[in-house]
């Protein structure tokens, strides 16, 4: 489709405090958010560099609806690129990861190295004198699409744009220090799950930016009488509006011994843990943070909640579906007892998330609830108007800051 | 005669006991009466759901690990009492159930499953299918797992995962 036959969704005017419900579920939206969002100036998170430590290694990672291959080459740097044939435009890698010399696509056997270049053309010069490629074909000429790729940290992003920023200065230095804040040492993979969300892309982004609803949907923490430290805390938000972080602090008085107490502590009509080792935490980045969560634009989730880690990628899988793939981490020096109290933290998050479980469904009560009314608008106005940084979290600044980057981008 | 270990035969008598051990593991689930899920386990015991994909690499985490039938016990509490999500039921089915003696007080069981969801609306899907993976105490009557790794074949969860598998 052409550009010009698409009609994106009007906004209602230039307050980021309105968002129309149609974003959610317009198809004409949906297609220029491919173009000029995911491969447009964004750096996307592909992967961990650390999920590819031998030459030869591969993985198949995605931007936006896009499949992308990311590979470490014989000389040890990491590539990307569409993992499309450029021949007849087939899948190459089936697999989800993998190790290889080179890359054949099984349809008609064209290979490539683990830069994107092509190496191979079966059958090139005919067979028997008959057929083959003509004087004019060039191998040179059919390499595979590259994307740019940046490393920070251990975490791999790339770009299909040569009009993005070099990556550190896209995150800006208030969210580079984040990531540095955690990512401080070479990590380890325990391990992975996808979860799929019935609801557009937008929706999960702006929850895990909504730092307002986090006490009222989430009653884990309330209903089991745990201490949850969060009296102080602030929000991050970059100047682009794009990129987040949240994050709360222990009190100063709380150590590891009071949140046992806490966990423990029974009233007639509360309930309490039976076995608190669920929430028995160590400050190991000894700034009492205790949960922080960063976003970087478009679909990137870095999470440290106590002492559980983890990355997430969320990848649009149509209007109104999306990917979101969980990658759980360590340490490579975690001893046995830290990489134990990890696994166990790890009931806190993810699809099955005593404190999370909630986000994987509330997306999609508003994308059906949209359904059939979209020309009507939510209402963003908690903390104020703006997209900027506050020092504290009961308001709506970065989930604004997200429609404040989306609108440069789209164009509106 | 166990196909798998024919060297070490599995009595009769226990192997009738493990296959009410799993049927009452289905029917506590698919009956919607959790309280009593933790209690198929040992005190001391090990639940975790994991991917056949995480499971071959030898990845550790599971979307649900618990170590005790405490944490188990919390699951429920919690589903019952602070997580938010909308009714739903499962329905299990179990398949071939294979036993193999572990020690004289314990039998290695693995049988495969399939686990339907049916959401308050009607929607009808089908939600995990994969293989259990139990270590079983047969030293006393009434049998519990003492482990229970639950195998998914695929590593996608939809939406999210409340009720265990």
């Amino acid at each position: 489709m052409q550009q010009g036959d698409m009609t994106p969704v009007a906004w209602p005017s230039d307050s980021l405090t309105r968002v129309p419900f149609g974003l959610y579920c317009n198809r004409d939206q949906y297609a220029l958010e491919q173009e000029r969002i995911f491969n447009g100036p964004t750096w996307n998170y592909l992967c961990l560099a650390a999920e590819l430590p031998r030459p030869g290694d591969y993985l198949v990672s995605g931007v936006g609806e896009a499949s992308v291959i990311v590979a470490r080459a014989p000389a040890g740097e990491l590539n990307a690129f569409v993992n499309r044939c450029a021949h007849r435009g087939s899948l190459l890698c089936l697999k989800r990861r993998g190790h290889a010399e080179n890359i054949t696509c099984v349809y008609h056997g064209w290979s490539y190295d683990l830069a994107g270049q092509l190496t191979g053309v079966s059958f090139e010069r005919g067979v028997k004198r008959q057929g083959g490629m003509p004087a004019e074909f060039k191998r040179s000429e059919h390499n595979l699409r590259r994307l740019r790729i940046a490393e920070f940290c251990g975490l791999v992003f790339g770009s299909f744009d040569d009009g993005a920023s070099e990556l550190e200065s896209y995150l800006g230095p208030d969210i580079a220090a984040r990531i540095r804040r955690v990512l401080t040492k070479p990590v380890k993979v325990l391990g992975r799950t996808t979860q799929m969300l019935p609801n557009n892309w937008k929706l999960y982004l702006e929850n895990v930016k909504d730092s307002y609803h986090a006490s009222i949907l989430h009653l884990f923490f309330t209903t089991f009488e745990i201490n949850r430290l969060t009296q102080k805390g602030a929000i991050i938000i970059d100047d682009s509006g794009g990129h987040h972080v949240s994050y709360s602090v222990a009190d100063q008085a709380a150590d590891n011994s009071a949140y046992r107490q806490q966990a423990l502590r029974s009233n007639k009509d509360g309930y309490r843990l039976e076995d608190s080792s669920v929430v028995e935490a160590v400050d190991e980045f000894g700034d009492g943070i205790t949960m922080q969560i960063l976003t970087v634009f478009p679909g990137f989730v870095l999470q440290q909640h106590l002492n559980s880690i983890a990355v997430r990628q969320l990848l649009p899988r149509g209007v109104d579906r999306s990917e979101l793939v969980w990658t759980i981490l360590g340490f490579e020096d975690d001893d046995h007892v830290m990489t134990e109290r990890r696994l166990k933290q790890a009931n806190l998050v993810g699809p099955a998330g005593y404190i999370s479980m909630e986000d994987g469904a509330v997306g999609g009560f508003v994308q059906r609830a949209v359904r059939g009314l979209e020309e009507d608008s939510g209402v963003l106005m908690m903390g104020g108007s703006d997209a900027r940084s506050q020092e504290f979290r009961t308001t709506e600044a970065s989930v604004r800051g997200f429609w404040k980057k989306y609108r440069s981008l789209m164009g509106a | 005669m166990d196909a798998r270990n024919p060297g070490v035969p599995v009595d009769q008598a226990v192997r009738l006991a493990v296959a009410d051990l799993l049927a009452r593991y289905v029917d506590v689930i698919d009956e919607g009466r959790l309280e009593a899920w933790p209690e198929l386990f040992a005190e001391k015991c090990r639940y975790l759901i994991t991917s056949a994909e995480s499971f071959e690499e030898g990845l550790p985490h599971g979307v649900i690990y618990a170590d005790s039938r405490g944490m188990l016990r919390d699951r429920v509490s919690a589903l019952r009492e602070a997580n938010i999500y909308e009714p739903q039921r499962y329905r299990h089915l179990v398949g071939p159930i294979w036993v193999e003696r572990e020690t004289e007080t314990t039998v290695r069981v693995r049988s495969n499953f399939l686990v339907i969801r049916i959401m308050h609306t009607g929607d009808t899907m089908l939600f995990a299918t994969g293989v259990y993976r139990d270590l079983v105490d047969i030293s006393s009557a009434p049998y519990r797992f003492i482990e229970r790794i639950v195998v998914t074949d695929s590593h996608k969860i939809d939406t999210l995962l409340a009720i265990p598998l």
